[in-house]
């Protein structure tokens, strides 16, 4: 009986030195699996209990001229054509997006070792993974599928993922443009149960330096379906064929924001100046405070004594 | 930062109790005061546009200063501090934690725990939080391209009365080469 145990736990030991000398079976991190709950606490305006951001509000985005032009001449109706009324947003949609996150690893069978984390949320994107194998990003020339291309390392016990090869993309929710040479850096960062997904978005085209977008999330208990919104093609009123948009200087809610915040049209414009606190200066003599909020009809939801409903976590 | 609409309290996870109060703001009243600084606690010094300026008071405190509204806010490495009457920082705790137990120790963020603060506003129209609030924030630096810094802070308000859930928010801020920048401005009611 002492002989059999006695090789039976030199067996298991060598088996052990053997893995771990090849690099295999060792967990890193942290474990980022579950249902992340959204907290859209910091950006309610571009997403609910407000749902939409205003169709020309680019304050804080530092985009560039080009980006600036392509993002006036988008029209949020586009996601109403039947063309791309069920497509995918690229990775960046997840600090974009209201949704919360699932999230679950991927794992080698013998090791146990993660190969990947899957991150998903909702249907407004595929689910991507981030591969954590170490292996290198396709050439620049490479075909760009709807989840982009995504890789991570840990670092300090913080998830630290590249994501390339992104078709174009959003900026914000109004469907200002990111290119398709934008790239994505993102942080996963746990606290116990909070999670923060700190971005940065990465454009050479529409954006004039770092874009740094922050969501947080909560760990639920009850699991989230990322396929609860099926989405199917409807008639929302766009012809097939047909891509709304605006021709150079013909945005008619250029002005929209100005009107309900009082905040000048060149804040609204965005650009890398928006993103600093010394913007104030320059617009403090043109801001005009808005008059005490009064419910109108038609107002739309979120304005004028709308609390914003939060649900709990649960 | 402007005060948005009496009512705009879009985004806050506001109670019943808290919109009564809310629905009360005087922006004149709080011009009209002697303390302009409701806004400027710590649930939302942070989130707003301010620079900050981090530097060590001594080996067991850290010290922020804000040139928004020109507060500072010092963060105790042990025990909290014994405070005889509200302030509107109020008292701060820190610790550094490891996201798992044997983590290294690079591996770790500042949290941060806040209490004893003045009644104040998490927005500049008056949406309150009350002298049973408290904070939570977590702080992490990571390192971008070109010996670049970023730090984000994650604060979590949590207050009885005047919130349903916790309200969670998080800021971000690029380290600079130099306080070239720094502007300092006093509290405000109205900008």
């Amino acid at each position: 009986m002492w002989r059999v145990t006695g090789i039976a736990i030199v067996t298991f030991a060598l088996t052990s030195v053997s893995m771990r000398s090849q690099g295999l079976g060792v967990p890193e991190g942290l474990d980022l699996s579950g249902s992340w709950v959204a907290r859209n606490f910091t950006d309610a305006l571009g997403n609910p209990p407000a749902m939409e951001p205003t169709p020309v509000d680019f304050l804080g985005i530092p985009l560039s001229e080009a980006g600036r032009a392509a993002a006036l001449s988008t029209s949020p109706s586009q996601i109403s054509m039947p063309e791309r009324m069920c497509d995918f947003y690229p990775p960046t949609y997840i600090v974009l997006g209201p949704a919360g996150l699932k999230i679950w690893p991927e794992t080698e069978l013998r090791t146990g070792a993660t190969t990947a984390w899957i991150v998903s949320g909702w249907t407004a994107y595929a689910p991507f993974p981030i591969f954590m194998d170490g292996r290198p990003h396709p050439s620049k020339y490479a075909p760009h599928p709807k989840t982009g291309f995504t890789t991570g390392t840990w670092v300090d016990d913080v998830l630290t993922t590249s994501t390339t090869h992104m078709e174009v993309g959003i900026l914000r929710r109004n469907l200002a443009p990111s290119s398709d040479l934008a790239t994505m850096t993102t942080r996963f960062s746990r606290h116990g149960d909070t999670l923060t997904v700190t971005a940065r978005i990465d454009d050479p085209v529409n954006l004039t330096e770092p874009f740094y977008l922050t969501r947080t999330f909560v760990l639920g208990k009850t699991p989230l379906n990322p396929a609860s919104w099926p989405c199917t093609v409807g008639d929302e009123g766009v012809p097939k064929g047909v891509v709304p948009h605006y021709l150079p200087g013909q945005n008619p809610f250029l002005d929209e924001v100005t009107r309900l915040y009082g905040i000048p049209v060149e804040a609204v414009l965005g650009g890398s100046e928006t993103m600093y606190p010394e913007f104030r200066r320059k617009i403090r003599e043109k801001y005009v405070r808005p008059e005490p909020c009064v419910a109108q009809p038609g107002n739309r939801a979120g304005f004028c004594g709308s609390p914003g409903l939060y649900p709990p976590v649960n | 930062m402007v005060p948005p609409r009496k009512r705009d309290y879009i985004g806050i996870p506001i109670s019943v109790a808290g919109k009564k109060v809310a629905d009360q703001w005087d922006l004149a009243r709080d011009e009209a005061s002697n303390d302009q600084c409701a806004s400027y606690g710590p649930p939302t010094i942070m989130n707003q546009p301010t620079r900050v300026r981090i530097s060590w008071q001594d080996d067991n405190t850290l010290r922020i200063d804000t040139d928004y509204g020109m507060q500072t806010r010092v963060f105790s490495f042990g025990q909290r501090p014994t405070q005889r009457r509200r302030t509107r920082q109020g008292t701060s705790v820190a610790v550094w934690e490891a996201r798992r137990g044997r983590g290294a120790m690079t591996a770790r963020y500042l949290t941060v725990t806040t209490a004893n603060m003045l009644p104040g506003y998490l927005r500049k129209n008056g949406v309150p939080y009350g002298e049973q609030a408290t904070l939570t924030e977590y702080f992490d630096i990571f390192s971008e391209p070109q010996g670049a810094m970023i730090m984000v802070v994650t604060a979590i308000v949590t207050d009885p009365v005047y919130l349903e859930h916790p309200y969670i928010i998080a800021s971000q801020f690029k380290k600079e080469a130099d306080s070239s920048k720094w502007d300092p401005t006093a509290c405000s009611a109205r900008w």
